[in-house]
């Protein structure tokens, strides 16, 4: 069964390549562009790991982690946020609002598909 | 990485929505309209190009966006107060990283030092409140405790159980030196208890163990003994630990790269069984309180577990929010809402495309030809009677109709507003106006006003340019402005407009006007005028536009930037356009840009001209007459004069010009065309007749030809020849510098023959 990613970036190069690379290894791709739109797709959609960008317009990256979490629907899905730093205090942010785990950007397609072999069943 | 290289052009066009955004946002956080919000979509903005950036390996982007994006992330925190000069510092800075991605994007290299002043700036800034933005200080701070952890390293042990020592080390740092060196075939022992927030941030266990599984020879205990009755589970609580012994050539590190996500949410600890003889005494050392602690975890471990048990938490931990998944998904089932948004959100990322410009280009010259093609079936069925095919006749028509719509829709794809370039003027209204001590305000219209892509590009300098001049030596100081009885305030508007076929863009000041005086003694100085010329005074106002003209008496550096408005109507004029000025002394002035819609397609007047056919820019025509033999008058130097309604027009014969043999040369038989040129200037084109008006496909020449004086460019007529487009301005140069007296023309004529 191919395995569904939801991936929020306001960036539409960064959508592009996610699901450039995504694809190539085998995922079905759905994407928003920022938290809120996350959220929406997560109500209509059912998916096996969220990708998320933390810097966005109208919803953070932060917030759509928390929000999501409050669904019992999607306790139990694996995030990964995006972070161009590696920085501690960024990734913290992200694990206490419940992110999984974590991409540095720049990624190479490899590495993301490494990655998300790592939180996803 | 390669892969993702064919995403730059993305990139790059999201690069330029985002600089343009900035733009705005900057300018709101200058005239202080800015809040948090706007802070945080600048750094949004800057976050975003540095991480598209760091994609395709733009280092020195990279590094002036970090740097960059370390101080608007204190200004957004409110640790840095945005203050008028950071503010303005925040400006220059974004002026620099939009020179950076066009370096980037066409691949030339700035020099060395453009960043530099403004890299120090951040700098200064972030340290004002202790902050080092600076990532290469950080970097060398880096280095020097490396090599105090090395040398410290050096007295006791190898480097390898450095690693050890430290229970959370960043896990990309030490992965890279344990990598290439060569690790023995180890067997480890690692203890794993989690706590309840790995489940709650939907890491799973059971993947871990299977990753570990892969490092090679593998054994699993899990303990149990916690897990309490079914009735006092909590599904997201943690009740078993386990112990793994893993055999592996990988090293510690690949172990440690199993639970990079979890390190936070567990107790993990890693020994090693059968450390290398070399480590040995280190290791050992290190792993003291492990083999303590191992047996007393051991001897609970191994009495309830066998091999299947692992299998257990999976309904415990990971299912047990399954059932309720399926509820769940029936209560967001209101969330039809949301469902519905899901695919509003996909049209609306449909409704635009990104498409290669040249695609387009490739079309509107298709269509181009098209066009010629058209015209040429039409010049084909000429002579057939209407009646007699009647839908041979219906075709064409339609035929044309449909082209021309086809036409216009393709044009209208390589047309954007000018809204992107007038975008840029508040701030430079703003910076001009701080800079002359003055008050000006900026008026703009006629934004949405759309032209073809390539004009807005090319418009920005010419724009800037003219705003330049206006806010420098149209505009009057306060004082100056309160002593003429104007408001302290002066005003600039810039418009643009469509009007006919052309775009029409204005920029008018009230200030003082120009001194015509000024302008024509520093005209004769200048010996761009003859001392006892008469001119008009709009002639006198058009001078500015004359190379080597600049009256502002000390070279200011606003203005006087070595770029005169010679080169402001150059720029124009190889656009296809027009400028000039209309200036009211003590009122104002303004000048007057006139632009073609597109530069595929001209509307031109097909003359005849011995055997020759020319096309001649329908733009520059005002009128065509046959004169009577008593409105030429000759003068002194031979050269003749059409007396119009009191003035005097220069004829320039159109076939003395290009040598064409056989061109009529009494002009009472004749056609006099009367062109105006940028200047305002006039000059009578004497040709043998016009054929007609027609709509031309422009074919540049400059692709394959050096460039030609008086001809512009080139097109394909109906009847599939060449023609040529003139160029007015260019044909006044030969008439003035080369002749083309009767006298003349055998001496002109003898190269060519």
């Amino acid at each position: 069964m191919t395995k569904r990613v939801l991936t929020v970036d306001d960036s539409k190069t960064m959508l592009q390549m996610l699901q450039f690379a995504l694809k190539q290894g085998g995922f079905e791709v759905i994407q928003g562009e920022n938290g809120q739109e996350g959220l929406d797709l997560l109500d209509a959609n059912t998916v096996d790991v969220i990708i998320t960008d933390i810097n966005m317009p109208v919803m953070d990256g932060i917030t759509f982690i928390k929000e999501l979490r409050k669904k019992p629907k999607n306790k139990a899905t694996p995030v990964l946020i995006l972070t161009t730093e590696s920085s501690q205090s960024k990734k913290e942010e992200g694990r206490s609002a419940g992110a999984t785990g974590w991409i540095v950007k720049p990624f190479d397609p490899g590495k993301l598909l490494e990655v998300i072999r790592k939180v996803s069943p | 990485m390669d892969d993702l290289a064919q995403f730059k052009q993305t990139f790059f066009s999201e690069c330029e929505e985002l600089l343009g955004d900035l733009e705005g946002h900057l300018m709101a956080l200058q005239s202080g309209e800015g809040d948090n919000n706007t802070l945080n979509a600048v750094f949004r903005a800057i976050h975003s190009i540095k991480g598209g950036a760091g994609a395709f390996g733009f280092d020195r982007l990279v590094a002036f966006a970090h740097i960059f994006e370390t101080v608007l992330d204190l200004m957004r925190d409110g640790r840095l107060e945005p203050t008028p000069d950071s503010v303005l510092l925040v400006l220059h800075c974004a002026d620099i990283l939009s020179d950076l991605v066009k370096a980037a994007q066409n691949g030339t290299e700035l020099p060395a030092d453009h960043e530099n002043e403004g890299r120090k700036s951040l700098i200064d800034l972030a340290a004002t409140i202790g902050v080092d933005a600076d990532p290469h200080a950080a970097d060398a701070a880096l280095a020097a405790l490396d090599a105090q952890l090395a040398g410290g390293g050096g007295l006791d042990a190898e480097p390898e159980p450095a690693p050890a020592a430290a229970p959370e080390p960043e896990p990309e740092a030490p992965a890279a030196p344990a990598a290439p060196a060569k690790v023995p075939l180890l067997k480890y022992l690692v203890k794993f208890t989690p706590r309840d927030a790995l489940y709650q941030r939907a890491n799973e266990p059971l993947i871990l163990i299977r990753e570990l599984r892969e490092l090679g020879g593998f054994l699993a205990k899990a303990d149990a003994e916690a897990v309490p009755a079914l009735d006092q589970i909590q599904p997201e609580g943690a009740y078993i630990k386990w112990e793994f012994e893993v055999e592996t050539d990988r090293g510690e590190q690949a172990i440690k790269d199993v639970f990079e996500f979890v390190l936070d949410d567990c107790e993990l600890s890693i020994t090693c069984l059968n450390p290398p003889a070399a480590a040995a005494k280190p290791a050992a050392a290190e792993a003291k309180p492990a083999p303590e602690a191992a047996p007393k975890a051991e001897a609970p471990a191994a009495t309830p577990v066998a091999q299947p048990k692992p299998e257990a938490p999976k309904p415990a931990a990971a299912a047990a929010p399954k059932p309720e998944a399926g509820a769940g998904s029936a209560g967001p089932g209101g969330g039809a809402g949301g469902g519905g948004g899901a695919p509003g959100g996909e049209t609306k990322a449909a409704r635009s495309i990104r498409v290669d410009l040249d695609r387009v280009d490739k079309l509107v010259n298709m269509v181009g030809e098209l066009v010629i093609t058209h015209a040429m079936i039409a010049q084909q069925t000429e002579h057939l009677h209407a009646d007699q095919h009647p839908e041979l006749a219906n075709g064409l028509a339609e035929l044309s109709h449909h082209i021309r719509d086809l036409q216009e829709s393709v044009m209208a794809m390589r047309a954007q507003p000018v809204k992107s370039v007038f975008a840029r003027l508040p701030r430079l209204v703003r910076e001009l106006a701080m800079m002359t001590n003055k008050k000006i305000r900026l008026d703009m219209s006629g934004e949405n006003t759309e032209i073809d892509k390539t004009v807005i590009e090319q418009l920005g300098d010419p724009l800037t340019h003219m705003i330049r001049n206006s806010c420098d030596h149209g505009i009057e100081s306060p004082e100056d402005r309160a002593a003429a009885g104007k408001p302290a305030e002066g005003v600039i508007h810039v418009s643009a407009d469509q009007r006919g076929g052309r775009i029409v863009i204005e920029i008018t000041d009230d200030g003082r006007g120009i001194n015509r005086e000024k302008v024509m003694k520093k005209a004769i100085e200048k010996k761009l005028v003859a001392p006892d010329a008469v001119l008009s005074n709009e002639e006198i106002d058009n001078l500015i536009f004359l190379p080597g003209f600049s009256t502002a008496d000390t070279v200011s550096n606003i203005s006087g930037r070595g770029v005169g408005m010679d080169v402001v109507r150059q720029n124009i004029q190889s656009l296809g356009g027009r400028v000039h000025i209309q200036s009211r002394p003590g009122q104002g002035s303004s000048f007057i840009l006139t632009l073609p819609l597109t530069l595929a397609v001209l509307d031109g007047m097909v003359l005849k001209v011995g055997v020759q056919s020319y096309i001649l820019p329908l733009a520059n025509i005002v009128e065509s007459l046959r004169p009577e033999p008593d409105q030429i008058n000759i003068v002194a130097n031979q050269s003749q004069l059409l007396r119009i309604r009191g003035e005097y027009v220069p004829l320039v014969y159109l076939h003395r010009i290009f040598k064409v043999p056989n061109g009529i040369d009494d002009t009472t038989k004749a056609l006099i065309i009367i062109v105006e040129l940028e200047d305002s200037s006039k000059m009578g084109l004497v040709v043998d007749e016009i054929i007609g008006q027609q709509q031309v496909v422009i074919k540049s020449l400059e692709e394959n030809f050096d460039p030609i004086r008086g001809v512009g460019a080139a097109t394909i007529l109906g009847n599939g020849r060449v023609s040529l487009i003139l160029d007015v301005a260019g044909i006044k140069h030969i008439a003035e510098h080369e002749g083309q007296q009767r006298g003349s023309v055998p001496r002109l004529a003898a190269p060519a023959a």
